[in-house]
């Protein structure tokens, strides 16, 4: 190592300037490279019309960054205002502690629970449905898959998430009740929260393999290697190791699958049924939050009466249910993260 | 130019040692790169092994054949005998899971395990069946690395926040807890500062009369202050890593046999 940029007298620094790499040339360059190489009339005020262009673009990307935030706070906004409303007619404690939904009905009971449960009861079933497979996915993917299947099966799987919901939600009516959970279940009805919640987790398995996959790319080669010199096997490695090493993104990839499956709108509209009950049966037929929404803009409504602002009171809680989620995943992530190096 | 062939045996003349890996005309292929070509030489049971040499004359290469880490790369190809206990290892019907819970390895970079001190040395003994008391291993292994005394209190506390020395030391830690013969140590030091080298240096002393080890080092000095055997690799044709020499360590530092050898421990290269 040379001398370090700031014993050089200041004469001389244009001789070091001249050295290319060295640890010296690079630490003082931003002053060689005026006072050892610029000719004097060297020109570094650029274009004219560049600085005008930057400013442009500049402008119209924060016009587009605000039209976004401007946007979600105008949602937001406009679900409270009517939910405000709402619960001037109907107290917040009825809606949220009440076990009968009946809001489309000539004696309407605006109890959230049933829809509340019946999210829950879904949302169950799908992440016991993704869960397992998707990790499963992932891990063959990252540890056992050789290049070739891998760059075969990840954008399968990255396709597969972008079938239309409304797909997977006739098909769990039309194939996975009558071919696969009727034999298993013969008791089970046309409509279920089972068929839906099975449905919703084959949407969400690809969510769930395709992030855990990454997170666990993302562990260092050098940590399996030291399971392997240990004596390990390829399973325990990927168990015990790469899984534990890569937690922090596969429960975050759990955490938005499922904040996906509470939100999922038409597999449950076409394969729950639309009968909001309280119960604990997942053969029987259930209405999620979303259920409801869309049963309600099915039918004839009249805007401002309580069965309509009861849409944004539940738009509302499902709005807090997912940001919950989101919100823990982050949370998640910041903690489990280890710092490697 | 001597060949290398010629040159295997010499150190081990001696009758009084025991020969514990033997590795006879090793190729090593990276896809149609050849790596490695023609090395024998046998490492000395309950001794330090020294292997120098340019970067990238295939040293790290050699040393993950002896515990079947280049499996793990798949263009990576080996031929030849290495012999371990009389058995090649590289036979069909030998299992690397078995061959490395004999040959343990420490790595260039430190790469505790993100989880407890305490755990990053049970895991592998774990894994291994142990059957015994993890506490009393835990302790044993940790003392035999030097590393107890800063450790004890916080056995909990993640590998991850030691310093890069003591980290390097619970790896040692945790190759010792599966118990092997050999263990191989790819420039253990070089990402250490010089306290935790000597401490690393002092650490491989106080280990051979156990173990075996088997040390790649870029880092001449080193190889002379710790090993008894030194093995130097140099550049052939097409970068292929050939062995140039392999000797007791004093008489390789003070009268190697092979010109190359000469000019590489007198600093001048090519
Ligand atoms: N995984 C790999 N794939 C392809 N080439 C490799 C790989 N590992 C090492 N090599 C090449 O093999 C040669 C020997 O490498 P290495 O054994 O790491 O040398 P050393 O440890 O002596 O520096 C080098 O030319 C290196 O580029
Ligand atoms: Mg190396």
């Amino acid at each position: 190592m040379g001398p370090s940029g700031d014993t050089i007298p200041a004469n001389r620094e244009h001789e070091f300037g001249e050295i290319p790499g060295s640890a010296t040339g690079r630490g003082i360059a931003p002053i060689t490279a005026l006072g050892g190489r610029a000719p004097v009339n060297l020109d570094l005020s650029g274009h004219k019309s560049r600085g005008m262009q930057e400013r442009i673009v500049g402008v119209l990307l924060w016009i587009c960054g605000a039209l976004s935030l401007l946007t979600t706070a105008g949602i937001i906004f406009v679900l409270f205002q009517q939910a405000f409303v709402f619960f001037q007619q109907i107290p917040i404690t009825d809606f949220l502690f009440g076990t009968t939904w009946t809001a489309l009905f000539k004696t309407p009971l605006y109890g959230v629970l049933p829809l509340v449960s019946g999210t829950l009861m879904i949302t169950l079933i799908a992440m016991l449905v993704a869960i397992p497979l998707g990790l499963m996915s992932a891990i063959y993917l990252s540890e056992y898959a050789p290049n070739r299947a891998r760059e075969i099966l990840k954008p399968a799987l990255e396709l597969l998430a972008g079938i239309p919901t409304i797909v997977y939600g006739f098909f769990a009516v039309t194939f996975i009740r009558p071919d696969i959970l009727v034999k298993i279940f013969p008791g089970i009805g046309p409509f279920s929260a089972l068929s839906a919640g099975v449905a919703v987790g084959i949407l969400t398995i690809p969510l769930v393999a395709s992030l855990s996959e990454d997170s666990m790319r993302a562990v260092p080669r050098a940590l399996r290697e030291g399971g392997y010199a240990l004596g390990a096997t390829k399973l325990e490695v990927s168990w015990q190791i790469v899984v534990p090493a890569a937690i922090s993104g596969i429960i975050a990839s759990f955490i938005l699958a499922m904040s996906r499956a509470v939100g999922e709108t038409m597999i449950v509209a076409l394969a729950a049924g639309s009968k909001a009950q309280l119960t604990g049966n997942p053969l029987e037929p259930m209405q999620t939050m979303t259920g409801f929404i869309v049963q309600a803009f099915s039918g004839d409504m009249v805007v401002g009466t309580p069965p309509y602002l009861s849409l944004f009171a539940v738009g509302l809680l499902l709005f807090f249910i997912t940001l919950a989620l989101n919100l823990i995943s982050q949370k998640v992530v910041g903690r489990f993260r280890e710092a490697y190096e | 130019m001597n060949s290398a062939i010629e040159q295997v045996g010499t150190p081990n003349a001696a009758a009084d040692v025991d020969v514990i890996v033997s590795i006879r005309d090793l190729n090593v292929f990276y896809g149609k790169f050849h790596a490695v070509g023609n090395v024998s030489f046998d490492v000395p049971k309950n001794q330090i092994t020294a292997l120098i040499g340019p970067s990238g004359c295939g040293k790290s290469t050699v040393l993950r054949c002896i515990n079947r880490m280049n499996d793990l790369i798949p263009e990576a190809r080996v031929e030849g005998r290495i012999e371990y206990h009389e058995t090649d290892i590289n036979s069909s019907n030998v299992d690397p899971v078995e061959v490395r819970r004999h040959v343990g390895m420490v790595f260039q970079k430190p790469n505790p395990f993100p989880k407890s001190i305490y755990e990053n040395i049970s895991w592998g003994a774990q894994i291994n069946g142990h059957k015994g008391n993890y506490d009393e291993l835990v302790e044993r292994c940790l003392r035999q690395a030097a590393l107890w005394d800063e450790v004890k209190d916080k056995l909990q506390e993640s590998g991850l926040a030691l310093s890069g020395g003591q980290q390097q030391r619970l790896c040692i830690a945790r190759t010792l807890a599966i118990n092997p013969d050999v263990i191989l140590m790819d420039e253990p030091c070089s990402a250490l500062d010089p306290i935790s080298t000597l401490r690393i240096e002092d650490l491989m002393r106080e280990l051979e009369r156990q173990y075996t080890i088997v040390i790649v080092t870029h880092n001449m000095q080193q190889a002379a202050r710790v090993s008894d055997q030194t093995v130097f690799f140099s550049l052939g044709e097409n970068r292929m890593g050939v062995l140039v020499e392999a000797s007791q360590t004093r008489q390789l530092f003070t009268n190697p046999n092979d010109q190359r050898t000469e000019d590489y421990i007198t600093g001048r290269f090519g």
